[in-house]
């Protein structure tokens, strides 16, 4: 059967995670451990917080090499929320924090502008990037509305790896990335109801 | 842009749902578990969970709802009432909420606000802001509205938003469980005072006083509790309302 390792460090929700993909009747574990996670079929990266401390937490745990190594096996890896965001070069939440550089780009506030609000919180519809979601775990949709948290976006170096974009007051912020076989998405699909289990179904299905 | 958010709240007492006028005299309406599935399944955007005691014994019965909602409901779940440790928050978030509302704890130890936005993240935490409308203030109430504090909700409001809150709840007295409508100027009050996203909550009596809301307010979200629990509007006849006046909503 396959199986999904969930990174376990310490910060975020697993459980939701974990109940998403049950529900679509895919086995999913914490993982914490090298073995186990290389033994996956694919590999989940959550988080919620801030970059630098999720950094300091996959260090603790000896998981940064883990993940590279994981991510180097061609095997399926999906990145949510902040998780997506580590996958990147850096961040600049609370100064300048390293990531795991899978993806060339980095992180950047969202901009504050008069009557904006700020964390970005709620469900919004994605605007196709310059990937078809055909060839993405977006596939099956025309109009897809996903929830999001966050204050902060990816900025990727390459426009290639942009499947969605949200308006976030006049300004369009990358939703979702696809490179090679590192997935991310800045929303949460385990809190974004039937749209959200697809787009997690159509991941695990990747492996 | 993020679309306006319709969240139905749920309060709980000894694993009930109960709904009260003013806070009080409350009347046991049905089981948590069916009325959240049934909102998820017609297109509710977020469910909140109050503990209406919020006295410690009830703790595990509202844990074990959420737990078992989390397993059913792919949407956002806040849990609200009685939150006073970082263990209570740990707590709720591994059973599977994504956020909980503090008012109480919030006044009595500002700094736990801090604590627990440093450790879990801002958008998780709620600061819950329950006031009732004085002559030249609207004053904060703790203990489940019993409560008085002489704060002035709007301006501490201001200090929720410094000590870190990812989001702000604020609920009328006057208003809740009068089908009155929302206390706008309120809203407004604290929505202007803010820039963290703000949910008004107590007054529904049927879809007008949505959109009247979103209308006067520019705030984020609207939290419902009558107008469902007593199906007195679908939540696709609240959310296709909101739409015809132009009001951007997830369907």
């Amino acid at each position: 059967m396959l199986k999904v390792a969930i990174i376990d460090y310490g910060i975020g929700n697993l459980r939701s995670v974990i109940n998403a993909f049950n529900s679509i009747g895919v086995d999913s574990f914490r993982a914490r451990s090298r073995d186990e996670i290389l033994a996956s079929d694919t590999l989940v990266l959550p988080g919620v917080g801030a970059f630098g401390r999720a950094m300091e937490k996959l260090e603790e745990l000896s998981l940064v090499t883990t993940l590279k190594e994981f991510s180097a096996s061609e095997k399926p890896v999906l990145g949510i929320c902040l998780g997506m965001q580590l996958l990147f070069e850096s961040s600049e939440e609370f100064g300048y924090n390293q990531g795991l550089g899978l993806i060339p780009g980095n992180v950047k506030r969202l901009p504050l502008k008069e009557k904006n609000k700020l964390p970005h919180i709620g469900w919004v519809q994605l605007e196709k990037g310059n990937l078809s979601w055909d060839s993405t775990i977006l596939k099956g949709h025309e109009s897809i509305d996903v929830y999001f948290v966050h204050s902060y976006h990816v900025v990727p170096e390459q426009d290639s790896v942009i499947t969605s974009f949200v308006d976030y007051s006049g300004e369009k912020c990358v939703s979702s990335v696809q490179y090679n076989n590192i997935h991310g998405c800045q929303f949460h699909p385990e809190k974004s109801s039937y749209d959200g289990l697809d787009i997690l179904k159509n991941f695990a299905n990747l492996a | 842009m993020e679309k306006k958010r319709v969240l139905a709240r749920i309060d709980i007492k000894n694993k009930y749902v109960i709904k009260g006028v003013y806070l009080e005299g409350l009347r046991k309406i049905g089981n948590p578990m069916e009325l959240c599935q049934r909102y998820a399944k017609e297109g509710i955007d977020e469910i909140v969970f109050m503990d209406a005691v919020a006295a410690l014994y009830d703790r595990n019965s509202l844990i074990e709802i959420i737990s078992e909602a989390s397993k059913n409901i792919f949407i956002p779940i806040t849990i609200g009432g009685g939150i006073r440790t970082i263990t209570d928050i740990q707590n709720a978030l591994d059973a599977g909420a994504d956020k909980v509302a503090i008012n109480t704890k919030a006044v009595k130890d500002p700094e736990f606000i801090t604590e627990a936005v440093s450790t879990f993240g801002a958008q998780a935490i709620i600061g819950s802001i329950v006031a009732l409308q004085r002559e030249s203030y609207w004053e904060v109430f703790i203990d489940n509205a019993r409560t008085r504090t002489h704060i002035d909700a709007k301006k501490w409001s201001i200090t929720l938003q410094d000590l870190g809150v990812g989001e702000i709840m604020v609920t009328s007295i006057d208003r809740d469980g009068t089908k009155k409508g929302y206390d706008t100027e309120l809203m407004n009050e604290i929505n202007k005072s803010v820039s963290v996203p703000v949910i008004a909550s107590g007054g529904a009596g049927n879809k007008k006083d949505v959109i009247d809301l979103f209308i006067k307010v520019d705030c984020s979200a609207a939290a419902i509790a009558s107008i469902f629990h007593y199906n007195l509007e679908k939540i696709s006849g609240v959310k296709n309302e909101m739409a015809l006046h132009g009001i951007e909503v997830r369907k």
